[in-house]
């Protein structure tokens, strides 16, 4: 490198450089046009931690929360991207205020609600969860009594696959959810295996391909999804749930309990008498409602905080009830 | 134990031992399977599952009257947090009252670049600047940047406790003794095992993901010191020694001058270790890229997640090569006697810096230079272009991947997890320890029995029976794949240039991305596991096997051509024999990369082990049974090695007949 | 520069307590060395049956001040072992090393540290140079190391690269030099602590024959402008020949032969030495104090004079030119008679006497 070069660089940066300054001076100044942050004079608000589990129906009820704890209370949202086990400790550690949408989770609650003590339930959300067993659309058009779980094992050499060993795939899982599959196949005598799927994206590939390309998928899936806005899945229907039909995993031979889906918050959260906090509690909306949101979110691919501001500003009597009387 | 290896090496049954060990295998399959296999479900635990976890819970209980969590680990979160808030305070986040970061895009662009020109050349830091203003372009700056802020820190703080620990065990041999295996520990076991406990000491945010990067980037740091110092040349040290030098004055004029490039390639190793985390540790907040990557999946967003991956591999690439270029500066600077050259190198330091300084000054004033101008946003140009391309590969080459899929799976992966699974554990047992004592030595045999013993204890036999089978599978096609590629790599200069850059994306483009294109190709399959396996695991493998190749003295080339070598002979008696250390090389690092993956093959129908780890982090109840799984695959990890090591160690006693290198 | 022949008879002071002296050293390689010491086993048997490497055993002998004392033996012989126990950068098993009267073996690190700073300085076959310092920061690490201000320590270096010839090449880093320009570097660190003794482990080796002269000669030339004790491991005999005022032969760590070069070439200790020292012309090396004889009766002793210390080659001009036989007088006596018939007898290859 000889001296000339680099000298050379230098001059030429330099002279670019101080140009760029000449020319700057008629930009705009960082933090003269702009407003600061949003969120202004906190109503005796303050901080609020809202845990984002990883699957865009929670987004929606969080984002919607979100958007009213700042627009109508003022309130500092910090979002903290979290999965639900570990949401869960954030209430014990203190870095968590609330879980917006909770499904069951009976282990959890049983730790964290009734033996530290750190956190209580807020309330129903108004969704409602139903976890099943589905296939596409056009298999329940091509073979209708598919749904009917009767039906099953004359369909198994549909489903075989290179994972399920001459038997029928049951494509299981989200390992977020503890099911009772592999009971239930045994306790209903069907000739299926289940197979981890391993995550929600390869269940939804899955489906995808199922209708793509007509290739028989026999799944695990659950409501609200956003995903069924996109294909709308069939459930097939197992032997009807009882109350204390699921008592013992292992002999469990009916189908899954309709979820109620609710919110939890940490004990301290819920003492500090927060606008926030009385937001979390009287929260509900309906499956339509959160699946609207999600649809903006996952289809039209608008940021949270997009979908949110539009479905407030549509629904503005729906938010009316959330909100603290005294604002 | 080395006369047995060296009277084993020679035995001339060896060959047809091993043949019976297999034919016997398959035998005892025939009559017992189904027997004594060991099975787990996905959701049931055993005793030892529900402790760890009863373990756990009480750790998890005592974080608050422990002194040990309430003093130190305390301390070490806060320092941890302000660090990263201040470097991102700098150039990623709103600070100080203002809405934006202290240095703007242009501040950042510059001051990366100066960096890049003073320690590399002129071409990386051309490549910075481009590199860093695509973060801008694909629309990404504030992520890229947090991204930067962390693994930046990361890698200070690994490096600041890596070099050395990497010192002390390149001078200690007891040292270096007790850490390797707490590094092979450290190296195998899957983030995800230790991602949530770590919320609990560290809390949720930066200092937890900080400790997770390091985690995972520490290792390399204090294994390459090591070398370095070690590899330092003993006639060297021994005329410093024969002068009088203290051991404190050898360490510092003559050791640590001396490893300074071999340490610089460790600096490298810890980088690309850093950020290959960044995604991961996004599931525990973790600011930037890995989030965008994280929250794209969940809506199987494609593009977005690509968009992101890119700027990650840029990032990658970027920081590969500046490092890169600066260790061998520090060579060549020495070669030219450059180093002395004081008064020019102020010149050139005091110049860079204060255009620096100007620009840096803009980018914090005015809002053109600190914010990233939104028109020459492409994001939306590359994502829609990821999308299209992942949806044409998806609809239209699913038929022919679901061929080959089936092909391999039921001709390969199958039988052979077959007879993995459905033996009885002891039977098994008994032929890997044969296996080893005929490929190996006394000692990897011993090992392999303990191992596999551990795993019954751990009550994942069978789970860690259908990795271990994928693991192989995909070790397979890796060698292949590094063996053909690398010996192409190596040949031609061409093939290289075209080739590397892919590589580099295939090796730091975070699975997740292309998750979902391969499962469109494979489904959730064990097979969709594997590939992704080979993707991540391939590149480092081809990269060595070629680096092999390129080490073969040319004159040896020369005179095997002079000879009357054809390409083909060439190429299979003598540059791959003589790249042979590079290609045990490739197979170990292979094996290891392939294992990093069994997690990301949980989440795409692997099942077995990966999926364990998995589920053991998203669900309460099965935390200890991920624990146990996670000790599985480095139990697996250990065994793997230890048997390969020993059977190339074996391979070079039979071809010199003697002496081995240590 | 005139290089002295080395033939010329050097004043060595044999009365002065020798500046290093070795007693009974032994070094063993291998486990539970200490019970080796003394053994009498071979070097087979013993590898077989110990699994050790007696390196060096019971090896005694005394380097005088002022004399360039070679240590000879084939690869493998222990030489490299012997000489790095003197400063002990190889710890020995057992046996004295006494420097100047004090005993290396007691000394602690520090003091041992003390004496490789300021008495014993090593010159190295791969010259041990270290490639991210510059010629003159090379030569001026001795110094630095035992805290000489950096100015005092620049000025001493470079006096020492005037001293070996690179003057010029201050700045150069040691991978600009050529191979002997490296070894001059050695030579010029070593010598630069300003040491009583310099220690050479096969210092040329490396070098191509014709800079092996020129370094040698250069040696030669340094020995006689700054007089130190030099202890020189070297496995050419014309090497050890050349410079050795005396030589110690080594075979498998035993010390075999002790003597001046003419010493080990007139009088070999057993076949061993024999066999080395037969490819020597024994013109150059033997003086005529090896070859004269009584005169006899007839014989006229009125021919030319010589000394009894004249190496061959130099005397055959005068022995063949001269009618009468040539006398070898020392002092005032007359050791014998040197005729033509001697002469031609060692030139002609005559094997043994
Ligand atoms: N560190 C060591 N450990 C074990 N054995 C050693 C060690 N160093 C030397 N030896 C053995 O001691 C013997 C003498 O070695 P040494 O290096 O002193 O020989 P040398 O005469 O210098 O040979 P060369 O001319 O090849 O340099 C050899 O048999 C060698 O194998
Ligand atoms: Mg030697």
């Amino acid at each position: 490198m000889a001296l000339s070069r680099s000298g050379r660089v230098r001059a030429i940066v330099l002279v670019t450089g101080t140009g760029l300054l000449l020319t700057a001076c008629g930009g705009a100044k960082v933090g003269e046009a702009q407003q600061p942050a949003a969120g202004g004079e906190g109503k005796n608000c303050g901080t609020f931690n809202l845990a984002i589990n990883p699957w865009v129906g929670y987004e929606a009820n969080a984002a919607v929360i979100a958007h009213v704890a700042e627009k109508n209370l003022g309130c500092k949202v910090v979002k903290k991207d979290l999965k639900e086990e570990v949401a869960w400790q954030g209430f014990a550690t203190g870095e968590v205020d609330a879980i917006v949408e909770n499904w069951a989770h009976d282990d959890l609650k049983k730790k964290y609600i009734e033996d530290q003590k750190v956190a209580v339930s807020a309330g129903l959300t108004g969704n409602k969860g139903v976890i099943g067993w589905y296939v596409a659309p056009w298999m329940a058009k091509k073979y209708p009594d598919i749904t009917d779980w009767n039906n099953l094992n004359k369909y198994a050499p549909l489903f075989k696959t290179s994972e399920s060993e001459g038997k029928g795939q049951l494509l299981d899982g989200d390992p977020s959810f503890v099911t009772n599959d592999a009971a239930l196949v045994k306790n209903l005598k069907l000739d299926y295996k289940v197979v981890y799927a391993g995550s929600e994206a390869a269940l939804i590939t899955a489906f995808r391909q199922s209708e793509k390309q007509q290739k028989p998928v026999l799944g695990y899936f659950y409501e609200p999804q956003w995903f069924l806005s996109e294909l709308k899945l069939v459930k097939v229907n197992l032997p009807a749930y009882t109350e204390g039909c699921d008592a013992d995993a292992a002999k469990v031979a009916c189908d899954y309990p309709p979820y109620d889906l609710d919110k939890i918050v940490s004990k301290k959260f819920a003492d500090s008498g927060s606008p926030a906090y009385t937001l979390v509690k009287n929260f509900t909306w309906t499956n339509d409602d959160q699946n609207l949101v999600a649809k903006y979110i996952a289809e039209d691919k608008m940021t949270a905080e997009e979908a949110a501001a539009k479905w407030v500003a549509d629904n503005p009597a729906k938010i009316k009830p959330w909100l603290p009387p005294a604002s | 134990m080395t006369t047995v290896a060296v009277v084993a090496a020679r035995l001339p049954a060896r060959r047809y031992l091993l043949l019976a060990v297999l034919a016997l295998w398959v035998l005892g399959w025939a009559v017992f399977e189904g027997r004594d296999t060991l099975g787990l479900g996905g959701a049931e635990l055993t005793p030892l599952h529900t402790s760890l976890n009863e373990g756990m819970d009480a750790i998890d209980d005592s974080r608050n009257s422990n002194p040990f969590f309430l003093y130190f680990i305390n301390y070490v979160r806060l320092f941890l947090d302000e660090a990263v808030t201040f470097v991102q305070a700098l150039i990623s986040q709103p600070s100080f009252g203002r809405p934006l970061p202290v240095l703007g895009w242009l501040g950042v662009v510059a001051l990366a670049t100066a960096i890049a020109w003073l320690w590399g050349n002129g071409k990386v830091a051309l490549l910075t600047a481009a590199g860093l203003i695509s973060f801008g372009v694909l629309g990404l700056w504030q992520e890229s940047m947090d991204t930067l802020a962390l693994t930046l820190t990361a890698v200070v703080l690994s490096l600041a406790v890596g070099i050395p620990l990497g010192v002390w065990a390149g001078l200690n041999d007891r040292f270096n003794r007790l850490v390797t295996p707490v590094l092979d520990f450290m190296q195998t076991m899957p983030t995800f095992v230790y991602l949530a406990p770590l919320t609990l000491f560290f809390l949720i945010g930066p200092a937890s993901a900080t400790v997770a990067t390091m985690i995972y980037a520490i290792p390399p740091a204090i294994r390459i010191t090591s070398h370095g110092i070690r590899q330092v040349s003993h006639d060297t040290l021994e005329a410093g020694a024969s002068l009088g030098a203290t051991g404190v004055q050898s360490l510092r004029h003559v050791r640590l001058p001396m490893a300074k490039q071999t340490i610089i390639v460790g600096v490298n190793q810890t980088i690309m270790a850093a950020l290959s985390m960044a995604t991961i540790a996004a599931l525990i907040d973790a600011p930037g890229l890995g989030k965008t990557v994280l929250k794209a999946l969940q809506t199987l967003d494609v593009g977005t997640a690509f968009n992101a991956g890119l700027a990650i591999v840029i990032m990658a690439v970027v920081l590969d090569r500046v490092t890169s270029a600066a260790s061998r500066r520090v060579e060549a600077d020495r070669r030219a006697g450059r180093l002395r050259g004081t008064r020019r190198r102020r010149l050139e330091l005091a110049g860079a810096f204060g255009v620096v300084a100007v620009l840096g000054y803009l980018s914090y004033t005015y809002v053109w230079a600190a914010d990233f101008p939104i028109q020459a946003n492409l994001g939306s140009y590359v994502r829609q272009a990821a999308d299209a391309g992942s949806l044409w590969v998806q609809d239209n080459l699913a038929a022919y991947t679901d061929a080959l899929k089936n092909v391999l799976t039921n001709t390969l992966l199958n039988p052979f997890e077959k007879l993995l699974t459905a033996s009885p554990w002891w039977l098994v047992l008994a032929v890997a320890v044969a296996v080893a004592l005929l490929v190996g030595s006394v000692r990897a045999a011993l090992v392999t029995a303990a191992g596999l013993l551990v795993l019954v204890l751990l009550g994942l036999w069978q789970d860690s029976m259908v990795t271990l089978a994928s693991t192989l599978v995909a070790t397979i096609l890796v060698m292949v794949l590094g063996v053909v590629l690398g010996v192409w790599m190596g040949r031609s200069d061409r093939v290289d240039t075209v080739l590397r850059p892919v590589l580099d994306a295939g090796q730091t483009m975070p699975a997740f991305v292309y998750l979902v294109p391969i499962l469109g190709l494979f489904g959730p399959t064990r097979f969709t596991a594997i590939i992704a396996a080979v993707v991540f695991a391939a590149p480092i493998a081809i990269k060595l096997v070629a680096e092999g190749i390129r080490r073969v003295s040319p004159t040896t080339v020369e005179a095997a051509i002079s000879a009357g070598t054809g390409t083909w002979q060439l190429i299979s008696k003598v540059q791959l024999p003589m790249a042979r250390s590079g290609v045990t090389l490739a197979a170990s690092q292979g094996l290891i990369y392939v294992l990093s993956m069994v997690v990301v093959g949980g989440l795409v129908g692997a099942g077995a082990l990966g999926y364990d780890v998995v589920a053991g982090f998203s669900q309460h109840q099965l935390r200890g049974k991920g624990l146990a799984a996670g000790l599985a695959i480095v139990v697996l990890g250990i065994v793997l090695d230890r048997v390969m090591r020993a059977a190339t160690q074996r391979a070079d006693v039979a071809a010199h007949g003697g002496v081995t290198h240590k | 520069m005139t290089v002295p022949s080395l033939t010329e008879p050097r004043q060595l002071d044999t009365d002065t307590p020798p500046v290093l002296a070795v007693r009974g050293l032994w070094k063993v390689f291998g486990p539970k060395a200490d019970g080796v010491v003394g053994t009498t086993l071979s070097r087979k048997e013993l590898k077989e049956q110990t699994g050790c490497v007696a390196a060096v055993r019971d090896v005694s002998f005394d380097v005088r001040r002022g004399e360039v004392f070679v240590v000879m033996g084939l690869s493998g012989s222990g030489k490299s072992t012997l000489v790095r126990c003197l400063t002990r950068l190889i710890e020995p098993t057992a046996g004295e090393i006494v420097l100047d009267g004090e005993d290396i073996r007691k000394a602690d690190d520090r003091r041992l540290r003390e004496l490789r700073r300021h008495r014993m300085a090593m010159v190295f076959q791969h010259f041990g140079l270290l490639p991210h310092r510059c010629v003159l920061d090379n030569v001026a690490f001795g110094l630095e190391i035992r805290g000489v201000p950096k100015q005092e320590r620049y000025a001493r270096a470079r006096e020492v690269v005037d001293l070996v010839g690179l003057n010029g090449f201050e700045n150069s880093y040691p991978d600009q030099l050529s191979g002997g320009m490296q070894q001059r570097v050695g030579l010029a660190r070593a010598l630069a602590a300003d040491p009583e003794v310099l220690l050479f482990d096969e210092p040329f080796s490396a070098l191509d024959p014709l800079i092996r002269r020129e370094m040698q000669n250069e040696v030669i030339r340094l020995h006689h402008e700054v007089g130190k004790t030099m202890v020189f491991i070297t496995h050419d005999l014309s090497e050890a020949l050349k410079l050795g005022d005396r030589i110690l032969i080594m075979r498998d760590g035993e010390l075999v032969q002790v003597g001046t070069p003419d010493q080990v070439v007139g009088a070999p200790a057993d076949d061993y030495v024999r066999d080395f020292v037969s490819d020597v012309p024994r013109s150059h090396v033997l003086t005529l104090r090896w070859i004269m004889r009584q005169p006899l009766m007839d014989e006229s002793l009125d021919g030319p004079v010589l000394g009894p210390d004249v190496v061959i080659r130099d005397a055959v001009h005068t022995v063949l030119s001269a009618d009468r036989p040539v006398r070898v007088i020392e002092g005032d006596d007359l050791l014998g008679v040197v005729t033509s018939a001697e002469i031609l007898e060692v030139i002609a290859g005559g094997q043994e006497r």
